[in-house]
């Protein structure tokens, strides 16, 4: 299948990006990844009269951990140029480490012939509900840096889907970098996705961020792939767990809450009942999950 | 729509070619330079037939403008045989039958290579993991994993012999 026609620009600036975005409007967009765009170009469901390529600008790869006090307790974040490739994200150690949920995500995003391409900035711009990255910036609280002709603006992650295939970049705006807080001691993190084949979207998959103290959930962020319209948080079975222990009966709530706040569509992938139970299912182990994980990290003894 | 003037050294020969800005690099190696060897399976980013090297990296070649390859470096299946001398990935195949139809096998190799280049001595589990991105209709996949390992010990036994053969590719 062959995309439609269109002109090609390849800036060697974010400035000169953000000029050919400004002079071209709706006509234009941006190439990334292209694993996303250029198959629905050769489907003709996106036809765009000109594409404007960011992989000749400089500066936008990169993976940087910050760190407020110097060390991981005093808060701080990991910056993530938007072109970083998703490989990147597998192959780093310190994505290894210290951002688990983040590590699962990167490892069952399509497949890796796919993520030496695609990248982070672009799997969350195209604001797909069946993308990973939503959900698992959603439970990290990251934040997003979109640059335009007026200068730069950050966008909490919370305010960052709007619609089906909409965020709240405006015209003329670039994604330049994603910051995901750096987690402090207690945190732990899991992603569990179920898919009918590697690269396949998600029939469901859950994203857990959770801070433990003792044999408690101080604080938790849940967020859901493929099965709401947009990508959203489970907040009510966030209310669920939050200083609650993980228990069978509260894990078992909270997996209901979530199977119940979602509002998944039938079809190739399973019914409506299937995936709803399958949100419940794979909460309580992406939960389980994360707080072991968080067990594993604190120090001999337990959580203060 | 807009044309371009593109240099890319594919095999390790600069070519340069005027391309349509929409022209598939899987169509600019096989229409422009005639290097059939890479196939077009799905067609929907699915299959990983098409892959090739691009900067080394493993990537399917009917998701990448040809475009957006210049100034690159492609490797394709067409380099790995050297002076009438198989590739051990080529042997691989051939000894441990990893092939049937041959239709998925070009792009099996290119990511096998690019498994190899970044884990030289990997477990099944890593080989496995190494390939999910390209579908096999034939084999169930047992004796493609054989192959890779076969060429993973024989690149083992002689890699002065390889890093000489990777240089002159």
């Amino acid at each position: 299948m062959i995309p439609g026609s269109f002109d090609y620009h390849a800036p060697a600036t974010l400035e000169e990006a953000i000029e050919l975005l400004a002079r071209h409007g709706d006509e234009a967009k941006l190439l990334a990844g292209g694993q996303s765009l250029i198959p629905a170009m050769r489907f003709r469901l996106a036809v765009p009269g000109v594409l404007i390529d960011l992989n000749r600008v400089s500066g936008l790869s990169y993976l940087h951990e910050t760190l407020d006090d110097g060390d991981a307790n005093g808060g701080g974040h990991l910056a993530i140029g938007a072109l970083t490739r998703e490989s990147e994200l597998e192959a780093s150690g310190l994505v290894g480490g210290r951002y688990p949920l983040l590590a699962d995500a990167a490892r069952v995003i399509a497949d890796p012939l796919v993520r030496n391409l695609a990248t982070v900035g672009g799997n969350l711009a195209h604001a797909d509900p069946a993308n990973d990255h939503p959900a698992a910036m959603l439970a990290y609280d990251a934040e997003i840096d979109a640059r335009g002709a007026g200068g730069v603006r950050t966008i909490p992650i919370d305010q960052f889907f709007t619609g089906l295939f909409e965020s709240a970049l405006q015209p003329g705006e670039v994604l330049t970098e994603i910051r995901v807080p750096v987690p402090g001691p207690g945190s732990g993190g899991a992603y569990l996705k179920l898919e009918r084949k590697v690269g396949d979207y998600a029939v469901a998959a859950v994203a857990v961020q959770l801070v433990a103290a003792g044999e408690r959930i101080e604080s938790i962020r849940i967020g859901l792939t493929n099965v709401n319209p947009v990508p959203m948080r489970a907040t009510d079975a966030e209310a669920a767990l939050t200083g609650e222990a993980p228990t069978d009966e509260t894990l078992e709530a909270a997996g209901r809450a979530a199977a119940a706040q979602c509002d998944p569509a039938a079809d190739l992938r399973g019914p409506v009942e299937y995936k709803r139970d399958l949100v419940r299912v794979l909460t309580k182990r992406a939960v389980r999950r994360a707080f072991e994980r968080a067990r594993q990290g604190l120090p001999e003894g337990g959580a203060q | 729509m807009s044309r371009h003037a593109i240099t890319v050294t594919v095999n390790g020969q600069p070519q340069t070619r005027e391309v349509d800005s929409r022209l598939l690099l899987v169509h600019f190696l096989r229409e422009e330079l005639e290097l059939t060897g890479t196939h077009i399976g799905c067609d929907t980013t699915s299959c990983g037939a098409c892959t090739v090297l691009l900067d080394g990296r493993a990537v399917k070649s009917c998701t990448v403008f040809a475009v957006q390859a210049d100034g690159a470096a492609v490797e394709t299946i067409e380099a790995l045989a050297a002076d009438g001398k198989l590739h051990p990935l080529q042997e691989g195949f051939w000894e441990k039958h990893g092939l049937q139809c041959g239709y998925c096998t070009p792009g099996m190799i290119m990511s096998a290579k690019h498994l190899l280049e970044k884990h030289p001595d990997p477990t099944e589990e890593e080989i496995r993991w190494g390939i999910s991105g390209n579908l096999c209709r034939c084999t169930g996949y047992n004796k493609i994993v054989e192959a890779i390992r076969y060429a993973a010990e024989k690149l083992a036994e002689a890699p002065a012999e390889a890093a000489a053969e990777e240089v002159s590719a």
